[in-house]
């Protein structure tokens, strides 16, 4: 058999007057549905003394609306073996939802009732408050996301991207119920909301009923920020280590600025990561520093291109003795990749690994839905996938050396370690 | 689509299933070995073996599995646990036969050499160095370990640090050599093939391979409980956790399935997704009477399907500014409920409801239902997967009252204390 691709012949896009994109694509062989989706409530508009907002006020859009409670809302999805969740980003705040097929009223009901009628009970906010605050103190705990926490600062200094979406034990410890409100009615709106919905049902019926459920959503109020933060530069070697008692193992993160997905050296960029970090067992990262010096039960790297310039970033949790030579091994791997030009064979190799695995990639609901929701948020048309392999296969040996060389500096870089002592 | 099985005369069980909505194809194998099988001295061994696997043979020379499955466009791992070892390919369809080929090559041929084997030696000890930055995982060994004082599921699969250390290359041949065989395995295939093609080449295959496994007989059943034992762990860290684990039967006990519905009440229904998080368990008992009482941040519970009698666990995450003792009593008057009061119909029939929506969830993806085919050919059989929800939906009221009061009374408990140093 053959793989349906995803394309414009089957993605049913539509506008609704009141701002909302929405995709759907059929799916009969499967006996459910999957919606996702975002709208523009992302952290980006809170001030740094309130970092966590966003957050909070999308973890409380379940927690109670004006006509359910939060035990209401659980009863009646779990009952069916649903679920739905909303989660904040930077720009965004997406939700993922999942039921049987025969469940889909259901569920966007609910979704969209949490959306546009969330009541944000005091008693409430207190305990996912209390939730919220318990995770930070564990995060300040843990050598992974300490890494991370330390190494976006690093980066990005005084920039929506350096700051913590889930906020600081201060931050979100100082915030109050009519918080959450005002940054809700400053900024959910269906301007600019995506919804796509996958699985077992008809396009029409499906538009129908999201129709029905968002197409009257009107916020006078509000005002979705869409914009994208300038870029940062990192022209020096940026290095903090965070102390935490007890570890046994430390977490390193080294990265620097890349580029955005809808840039077009995007693909070229994503090639020169899969050679470096991903193809195989974790690229040339993992065959240098763990399968030949041993060091790392992990070590990978990530091109984190979004709507604004992300991080590239190498990962790795090594025993403390042996972080520096875990350091010396990526870095020595990034000179490589801007010193010799990857040999054609292995390109190729990470560009079959590409295009080969699609089939795994469409295989369920959920990897659809994820790869309509990104046509979407970056533009990239619903003609993507169809386009997809010869986008992969135009990448050359110099491309992806040029992008080593315009984006992964051995001397200009942010690297953090979080481990058992300070180095 | 029906699932076929046969048996090669060489004692290889073999498992296949078609399934067409996507041209991809998965590929396990299941070694009938874990951490079961292990004495004190090689603890962990199970699970070094399967890194050694990936550590090359004549026919696929070290790194070349990892770089011929990428480059087909595929994905593979193994995974080792209390009762197997366990190695799979997805690929797409096309491209199967090189899973089968790596399997049959490297049930045999894996070279073992001692130079790697120390190699790797450094890196298990690293996962198992990343693991001791949890507190959740020094916790649950202890209370693993201190449930089970003579059946080898005490210990962790990653094994003990000190037998980490010792452990031999040798050992490590021998190991090999008592356990992968095909007379003890199962291969597992789902996807866009056609059965008797899949067959023959099975056949072709691994077909060859003589019988050699001597799997030493394991028998060391725990014996009963005779009272509540408890731990307290300190540690570093702000936030306290609890454990409490309570002695349950093995996957193939009639008392399984109702125990299935009971914790699915107590803790939310089972997640029966391999790469997905479990559902979330807002509407369960133990979730309304810890988390909305706001004394834990968040409850879990599970329940593993086993080869021996195994353990429900609970793990409740202390509140910022509330205490273990405080969540303790919560769960104490929870359970002391279940145990005086029947569950409701209604409750029975909404955790059957929310199994069975889990289960039709398990079939989207091959590689998910290649691993449940495996998984309870391990535990049980495939009938008992198969028959999953039928099961689920024969228990009675009286069923799980039973064995609530067989199973979660106190002196058949062990509960952990991780206090935090601050």
């Amino acid at each position: 058999m053959t793989l349906s691709i995803p394309s414009p012949e089957t993605i049913h896009r539509v506008e609704l007057p009141n701002g909302v994109s929405l995709l759907v694509y059929e799916n009969h062989s499967s006996p459910s549905v999957v919606v996702v989706g975002h709208v523009w409530a992302g952290a980006l508009s809170e001030s740094a003394d309130q970092a966590g907002l966003a957050n909070i006020t999308a973890g409380m859009l379940m927690h109670g609306t004006e006509t359910r409670t939060f035990a209401q809302i659980n009863e009646a999805l779990e009952s069916v073996g649903a679920q739905l969740g909303f989660h904040s980003g930077v720009h965004t705040v997406g939700f993922g939802g999942k039921a049987l097929a025969e469940d889909l009223d259901l569920l966007l009901e609910i979704l969209a009732d949490s959306l546009q009628h969330p009541a944000f009970p005091a008693n409430e906010v207190e305990k996912l408050q209390g939730q919220i605050l318990t995770s930070l103190q564990r995060r300040a705990d843990d050598t992974r996301r300490m890494a991370r926490l330390t190494f976006d600062e690093l980066l990005y200094p005084g920039h929506p991207y350096g700051r913590s979406v889930q906020g600081y034990e201060e931050t979100v410890a100082a915030l109050g119920r009519q918080d959450l409100v005002t940054y809700y009615r400053d900024h959910y709106s269906p301007e600019g909301m995506v919804i796509a919905v996958v699985g077992a049902l008809s396009a029409k019926a499906a538009r129908e009923k999201v129709e029905a459920a968002l197409g009257s959503w009107q916020t006078p109020g509000a005002a979705p920020n869409r914009s994208i933060p300038p870029s940062v530069s990192l022209a020096e070697k940026r290095r903090q280590s965070v102390s935490l008692a007890g570890k046994t193992q430390s977490d390193i993160i080294i990265g620097w600025t890349s580029l955005t997905r809808s840039d077009p050296d995007f693909m070229k960029a994503r090639l020169a990561n899969t050679v470096l970090g991903v193809f195989g067992m974790m690229g040339r990262l993992g065959d240098n520093v763990r399968e030949q010096q041993g060091l790392a039960y992990y070590v990978y790297s990530r091109l984190e291109a979004g709507l604004g310039v992300g991080p590239w970033l190498a990962i790795a949790g090594v025993n403390p003795m042996n972080v520096e030579r875990a350091i010396d091994g990526i870095l020595h791997e990034v000179q490589r990749l801007r010193d010799e030009p990857v040999p054609a064979e292995e390109l190729a190799d990470s560009q079959a690994f590409l295009t080969g695995s699609m089939p795994l990639r469409l295989e369920t609901n959920e990897g659809v839905a994820s790869a309509i929701l990104d046509m979407e948020r970056y533009d990239l048309g619903l003609d993507y996938l169809q386009r997809y392999a010869g986008l992969v296969n135009a990448v050359t040996v110099e491309d992806v050396r040029e992008m080593a060389r315009r984006y992964l500096h051995p001397e200009h870089y942010a690297l953090a370690i979080a481990g058992p002592e300070n180095r | 689509m029906a699932t076929h099985k046969a048996t090669l005369e060489n004692g290889l069980t073999v498992v296949l299933k078609e399934s067409r909505h996507v041209p991809v194809t998965t590929f396990w194998i299941w070694y009938r070995v874990g951490s079961r099988n292990e004495l004190p001295g090689i603890t962990g061994i199970a699970h070094w073996a399967e890194h050694m696997l990936f550590k090359g043979s004549e026919a696929f020379p070290k790194g070349e599995i990892d770089t011929q499955i990428a480059r087909n466009g595929g994905v593979m791992n193994g995974l080792t646990s209390l009762d197997f070892t366990t190695f799979f390919e997805t690929l797409p369809a096309d491209r199967i036969d090189l899973g089968l080929r790596i399997e049959s090559d490297r049930m045999v041929n894996a070279l073992f050499d001692p130079d790697e084997a120390n190699l790797e030696r450094t890196v298990i000890i690293s996962e198992r160095q990343g693991s001791e930055n949890e507190p959740m995982f020094l916790l649950h060994e202890e209370v693993q370990g201190a449930a089970f004082r003579v059946h080898p599921y005490h210990h962790q699969t990653i094994g003990d640090m000190c037998d980490l250390e010792t452990i031999t290359p040798d050992d490590l041949v021998r190991h090999y050599r008592s356990y992968y065989g095909p007379d003890n395995a199962i291969v597992v295939a789902v996807g866009d093939f056609n059965t008797p093609q899949m067959l023959a080449r099975v056949e072709e295959l691994f077909g060859p391979i003589p019988a050699r496994s001597e799997p030493a007989p394991v028998h060391r059943p725990e014996p009963p409980q005779r009272g509540e034992r408890r731990v307290h762990l300190e540690g570093p860290g702000q936030t306290a956790y609890l454990e409490a684990a309570y002695h349950t039967p093995a996957a193939t006990d009639a008392d399984f399935f109702p125990m299935v519905v009971l914790t699915t009440i107590l803790s939310g229904a089972p997640g029966m997704n391999l790469f997905a998080p479990a559902p979330p368990n807002r509407s369960s008992r133990l979730y309304k009477a810890l988390v909305e009482t706001q004394l834990a941040a968040s409850v879990h519970g599970s329940l593993a399907p086993t080869h021996d009698p195994y353990l429900y666990d609970i793990v409740a995450t202390v509140r910022t500014g509330r205490n273990l003792a405080e969540v303790e009593a919560a769960l104490d008057a929870e359970i002391e409920r279940v145990l005086q009061e029947p569950i409701s119909s209604g409750e029975l029939n909404t955790a059957i409801k929310q199994s069975k929506a889990q289960f039709a969830y398990s079939s989207e993806s091959v590689t998910n239902q290649g691993f449940w085919l495996g998984y309870s050919s391990v535990v049980a059989d495939i009938e008992w997967f198969e028959t999953f929800v039928d099961r689920l939906t024969a228990v009675t009221v009286e069923d799980v009252q039973r064995v609530a009061n067989t199973y979660l009374p106190r002196r058949n408990r062990t509960v952990g204390h991780y206090v935090p140093a601050g």
